[in-house]
């Protein structure tokens, strides 16, 4: 089941990328794209392992700088980081909570194209900046906030249609049953 | 030990970044077409689809308004004939006059239609992908590329099948410019405060003004035609505003384009001799 996990995340990394790309509604509506990808490193290292987290942000960040005119490679590290921190401090977090999801993605949303500019900047990229980048990253922050608990829903429904269901444990314990009658 | 597993992957992402930002911008370029070629079953998918709504909605159109519709592109073909021989006649005119002068003829190109496929997912840019590429005969980098309403940007990159085209707004572009019936030169950047919200974008530097020859609102600004990349008197747009910098030294000029970028769908390249 692992790598049929890790191969969904890359799946849907790989469409989100292309659909990020060739999809204006939502240019054309908030004048800001959404971006899926800080979102989906969130679900990634709350749930699956540091391959995952390094393949995602390797693949994503390569896809998506591929179809961009940064620097090819850039967009890798700032995603990497924000796997890398959360899997890091994951036994501390409320994962399965969607408030915590939900302020994860938010984090992520907008530490993400921080840390792609900071990178360009740093490598003499830098692009023009002005108040509508402003409301583009508060976009990208809420819209991973909002995406975050949605993909666990979405993958939570994947993982049930493609596993098999867990066992239940039973609550009988042999060593705590109390025997009646006579032995 | 599970320590150590992510502090080695997090040394080997971090080589792999370093490596590929220490390519040479060729071989970046190059590696980047590679990668982005992962994208075309999902760009013929995406192509295929606008196919078949197409269909879809042709077959969904009433008769009437296709006769009605058919009815008014005929009025325009008609239009745009008598136009196109009055150019013919001009066009005529002028290399006689040409000749006369002594004067060469400006570079023509043939115009090769193509279709917008993709957009750069970061905003912060501003180039798209169009379907055309080395296979289109005459097709290369810095290339014009426009739209029915004027001047959108330039090729940057060739790949066999697609071509990446950087749109005037991009910080990287920069194209020389005539403004106006007094005809003053300027550059057209992105301009420093991001004006290029609104489709609008700044002339800087520009040249040639005195108190009998200014700038105003309404000038219509066209290629310069110098640089060898954009032939001149390509329509680019006209003068929204006149803003005095640094008390008055130096002009800018902001730009409204005629060619609307943010809703790019369709442009033509023009293949240069």
């Amino acid at each position: 089941m692992n790598w049929l996990h890790t191969i969904m995340i890359l799946a849907l990394a790989y469409v989100a990328v292309f659909l990020e790309g060739s999809l204006d509604w939502f240019r054309n509506v908030l004048g800001a794209q959404i971006t899926l990808l800080p979102a989906l490193m969130v679900y990634t290292s709350l749930t699956a392992g540091i391959g995952p987290v390094a393949l995602l942000a390797v693949c994503g960040g390569l896809w998506r700088d591929s179809l961009s005119e940064d620097p090819l490679g850039v967009s890798i590290l700032p995603l990497f980081f924000i796997g890398f921190i959360i899997l890091r401090k994951r036994d501390l977090l409320l994962r399965e909570h969607e408030i915590a999801q939900m302020a994860l993605g938010l984090a992520a949303g907008a530490v993400f194209p921080l840390g792609t500019l900071f990178l360009l900047y740093n490598l003499g990229h830098g692009p023009v900046l002005g108040w509508m980048r402003l409301w583009e990253w508060v976009v990208g922050a809420l819209t991973g906030g909002v995406l975050t608990p949605l993909l666990f829903g979405l993958f939570g429904r994947m993982r049930r249609a493609f596993e098999y269901p867990a066992r239940k444990q039973s609550s009988f314990r042999e060593d705590r049953e109390i025997k009646r009658g006579r032995q | 030990m599970l320590k150590k597993q992510h502090y080695i992957t997090l040394v080997l992402v971090v080589l792999l970044v370093v490596a590929l930002l220490s390519l040479p911008s060729r071989m970046a370029d190059r590696l980047k077409l590679a990668i982005s070629g992962l994208f075309l079953p999902l760009i013929g998918l995406a192509a295929s689809t606008h196919e078949a709504t197409a269909k879809a909605k042709a077959m969904l159109a009433s008769r009437q308004d296709l006769l009605r519709e058919n009815a008014a592109l005929r009025a325009a073909n008609q239009s745009l004939t008598f136009q196109l021989q009055a150019a013919a006649n001009a066009f005529h005119e002028n290399v006689q006059f040409r000749q006369m002068l002594k004067i060469p003829r400006p570079k023509q190109g043939a115009l090769q239609f193509a279709r917008v496929i993709a957009r750069d997912p970061e905003t912060w840019w501003r180039s798209v992908w169009i379907d055309l590429g080395s296979q289109t005969p005459g097709m290369r980098a810095n290339l014009p590329v426009l739209t029915a309403d004027g001047l959108a940007g330039k090729v940057v990159s060739v790949g066999e099948t697609r071509s990446r085209v950087m749109l005037l707004g991009d910080p990287g572009l920069q194209v020389a410019v005539l403004v106006g019936p007094n005809r003053l030169n300027g550059t057209l950047t992105a301009g420093a405060a991001g004006a290029r919200e609104n489709n609008m974008l700044d002339i800087e530097n520009l040249f040639g003004e005195s108190p009998g020859r200014s700038v105003r609102p309404g000038d219509e600004v066209r290629t310069w035609g110098v640089g060898g990349v954009f032939p001149a008197d390509i329509p680019v747009g006209w003068v929204v505003d006149v803003p005095q910098k640094d008390y008055g030294a130096t002009t800018e000029a902001r730009v409204r384009l005629s060619a609307n970028l943010d809703r790019l769908e369709d442009v033509w390249v023009m293949i240069l001799p």
